[in-house]
């Protein structure tokens, strides 16, 4: 178990959409709202271009938790994009949960761009509940283990 | 195997003070395709850029790494500077060690051993990009203004005066906006009708502004530069053409009783009517709701009197779409609706009032003829108190946070013109803080407490106590005097907090323009872009992106409309190279891809695909690139991962995943 200082430091995956939460995101960096360092964000154009595949593989590589991002709901820079991912993670948590993946690992959550202080709330929340959930054992592949 | 060099920028401080820039260079130096890796103490300098492009000929880099500040500050620089150096701009790829890592996180190793973490999914990245090339798009060269106030016109007459062609929608029967509803504006004291009315004139006489009136934007399709939107032209009742303003039908209407909007409903106006005097266009609209006509089938007398024959009763909404290639946002705001606030009385008293409704009072044009008279009974007051941030920097959910920005000046307005024309009436003004910056605004406040002696109270009113001799006990605390005083006052006026128009959220969602928490439209920067919406040919003019006053309003005018004629003067736009791409051997031409695409730029053509064990004509996914945003529907939504997202694709995606979990 990844530990630090005798603490379990959980590896988080933070899908972003380059609209909104990417920029919630920077607005929380630039207001200097702190939240955990275990969170690591990747830039999507959008929640809609996430594929299931990018979050069971980040599972399958050791992450913790799982959380996407996205503008609200009619906010979509695109349009629908956020619905989709809302609707495909809906299954896909369901599926996960059913395999031994607690829902609270996995999240979606709306954040805009002007949404500094939620952002570092949701991370905070996030982190917090997948620390008490402890190490992702269910999906993660042994040999990627050190 | 792509050679990549790692640049790792100080920001000054910003970044080398939580993080270990040495040790993060010296740490992915190691990676994967890796073969020069430094820092620097400003990479987005002039000396830093040249250092990259002196770095990518001197070691033939096919890939840069930049870590620094966020990329929607300067991935954009980083990739003009990979061009100048002869690598293509999407060889470039951002590690935001700046917003994501040193500004929220304390502990230097902590923070640093982030930053590595997030070079080496940039790295990954780029091991995996691929030289895209910039499409082009032609430009539409025409502007649509939403909102024909103040903000509207001054955008409009800006552009036109530029040589392009401008067309307004306003939602009401005239343009003007909240500025014609005005008697004087600070801190000059001009009336603010002599200064508008020209301008709504000038507007409407421009042969390159067409103004669309009584009309709302239904739908916008297309993407910058090449927009297509659908105006709703309400049916007016009157025919344009034909009418020659001269009001007769408003005189001889019978229906007389309908609320006027434009004097905040202080009095009565026709049913066919136009709203103000000055209105421009001068032609009136029938309102159906309330006109005899259209309730019971009888009356038909402003059709009778009219002698040009332009009332039309079989007038229809009527549909019209046209094409931009910039649309400016000026939709303005309102005042926000106070029955939370019943602490003040306003629903229970006519003589409490907002400072809208005294505007409306106050002015020559108005509901009392600009005497200054209780809505009750119609004396004159002599005690008036003026309560501000009514609603304003309210810390729950009642009322809004931020400051209305514009209430202490008129307030202070107000103040002195009473004073001034009225100078036996008692003026008190209960604050939290005066706030006047702006040029000659200080001098303008004190001018009102030193010159006309308006009593100033620093604090807080609790409650407003109508009595039964129709006076009002204004129950408040000094608190200079640290002590609960009561004054008693004929009228009582509330700087209640001004919000974005109501229609806001809609108009933001069909131009997918991003809003905040307040509804306010964000700009795409608060400092450096502070006119422009993040999403690409929206602009923003006016009290739409935040609180202002008239002067601010006019310069933020002309600065959307300098930015929408950098936009048009253009003849073709760069398009993003980010888009999907089918790869027709995997594809199956099953159609969930074009289900998902809200752009319609995926279609079908039977294609030859050969390749391994395949060789057949078949039906297979196309994508049109030139209607392809970017969005990335397609790709997680296609079952046989034939479809992708060139910039963002699985595999990048997979391999960032992949090195944050290493």
């Amino acid at each position: 178990m990844p530990m630090i200082n005798g603490e379990f430091r959980p590896k988080i995956v933070a899908f972003c959409c380059n609209w909104c939460s990417y920029g919630g995101a920077d607005l929380a960096g630039s207001s200097r709202l702190s939240y955990p360092a275990d969170v690591k964000i990747i830039r999507v154009p959008c929640s809609g271009r996430v594929n299931p595949m990018f979050i069971l593989r980040a599972f399958e590589r050791g992450a913790d938790g799982v959380i996407i991002c996205g503008c609200h709901p009619g906010d979509c820079h695109y349009s629908t994009g956020n619905y989709y991912a809302r609707r495909r993670m809906t299954l896909l948590f369901s599926m996960l949960e059913y395999i031994g993946i607690e829902n609270g690992r996995t999240r979606v959550e709306w954040v805009s761009a002007a949404e500094g202080v939620k952002f570092q709330a949701t991370m905070n929340e996030f982190v917090e509940k997948v620390k008490s959930l402890g190490e992702n054992v269910r999906l993660g592949d042994l040999r990627c283990k050190d | 195997m792509q050679r990549i060099g790692v640049f790792v920028c100080h920001c000054g401080t910003n970044i080398a003070a939580t993080v270990d820039v040495k040790k993060v260079a010296e740490l992915v130096r190691f990676e994967p395709g890796v073969v020069h890796a430094e820092d620097y103490t400003y990479m987005c300098s002039e000396v830093g850029q040249q250092r990259i492009i002196d770095t990518v000929k001197e070691k033939n880099l096919t890939g840069i790494v930049v870590c620094s500040c966020s990329p929607r500050m300067h991935e954009a620089t980083f990739r003009k500077c990979a061009e100048k150096a002869g690598i293509n701009p999407y060889m470039v790829e951002i590690a935001n060690i700046r917003e994501h890592c040193s500004w929220i996180h304390k502990d230097m190793e902590e923070a640093t051993e982030k930053a590595v973490i997030l070079a080496r999914a940039a790295i990954a990245k780029v091991n995996l990009n691929a030289p895209l090339q910039e499409g082009e798009s032609p430009v539409t060269k025409r502007a649509l203004v939403i909102g024909g106030g103040i903000a509207g016109i001054q955008t409009a007459i800006d552009i036109a005066e530029a040589g392009y062609p401008v067309d307004i929608v306003e939602k009401t029967p005239s343009i003007g906006g909240r500025m014609s509803q005005l008697d004087k504006t600070f801190p000059t004291l001009d009336c603010s009708s002599c200064i508008l009315t020209p301008k709504m004139v000038e507007a409407s006489a421009h042969p390159l502004i067409t103004l669309h009136t009584y009309s709302e934007v239904e739908n916008v399709s297309g993407f910058v530069g090449n927009f297509e939107v659908d105006i709703r032209k309400k049916a007016r009742s009157v025919n344009m053409d034909k009418c020659t303003g001269c009001g007769v039908c408003m005189t001889k209407c019978p229906m007389k009783k309908v609320p006027s909007e434009f004097n905040r409903n202080l009095n009565t106006r026709t049913a066919i009517y136009t709203p103000f005097a000055q209105a421009v266009p001068n032609v009136p609209v029938i309102d159906r709701e309330n006109c005899m006509y259209f309730k019971t089938g009888k009356c038909g007398v402003c059709s009778k009197v009219c002698q040009a024959g332009a009332v039309d009763y079989e007038q229809q909404d009527e549909i019209i779409t046209e094409k931009y290639g910039a649309i400016v946002v000026a939709t303005g705001f309102d005042m926000i609706k106070l029955d939370k606030f019943d602490e003040y009385a306003y629903s229970q008293s006519a003589d409490v009032i907002t400072s809208l409704e005294l505007e409306r009072i106050m002015n020559a044009a108005g509901p009392t003829s600009g005497h200054l008279e209780r809505i009750s009974d119609g004396k004159a007051p002599k005690n008036i108190v003026f309560i501000q941030c009514v609603g304003s920097r309210c810390n729950d959910h009642r009322g809004k946070p931020y400051c209305s920005k514009i209430c202490c000046m008129y307030t202070a307005k107000h103040a002195m013109l009473i004073r001034d024309k009225y100078p036996d009436t008692n003026v008190t003004v209960f604050y939290i803080d005066v706030r006047t910056p702006g040029k000659n605004f200080d001098e303008f406040y004190r001018r009102a407490v030193e010159q006309y002696h308006v009593n100033y109270v620093k604090g807080q009113v609790g409650k407003v106590v109508p009595k039964a001799d129709g006076t009002l006990d204004v129950q408040g605390v000094d608190l200079l005097d640290n002590k609960q005083i009561v004054v008693n006052a004929d009228m009582v006026v509330l700087a209640a907090a001004i919000e974005p128009n109501p229609d806001i959220r809609k108009i933001a969602t069909m131009l997918t323009a991003s809003i905040d928490t307040n509804n306010f439209l964000t700009e795409a920067h608060a400092k450096l872009r502070p006119v422009e919406s993040p999403t690409a040919g929206i602009f923003l003019s006016g009290v739409t992106q935040g609180p202002k006053d008239i002067p601010e309003t006019v310069s933020q005018a002309g600065a959307a409309a300098v930015k929408v004629i950098g936009l048009l003067a253009k003849d073709k736009l760069k398009t993003n190279p980010c888009t999907a791409k089918c790869d027709p051997i995997a594809c199956n031409g099953c159609s969930t891809c074009a289900n998902v695409c809200p752009y319609g730029a995926i279609s079908y053509e039977d294609q030859l695909v050969r390749g391994p064990g395949v060789n057949e004509t078949r039906r297979v996914a196309v994508v049109n690139t030139a209607l392809c945003q970017g969005c990335g529907a397609c790709s997680a939504s296609c079952p046989s991962g034939a479809m992708d997202l060139q910039g963002f694709s699985n595999r990048q995606l997979i391999s960032e995943v992949d090195a944050i979990c290493r």
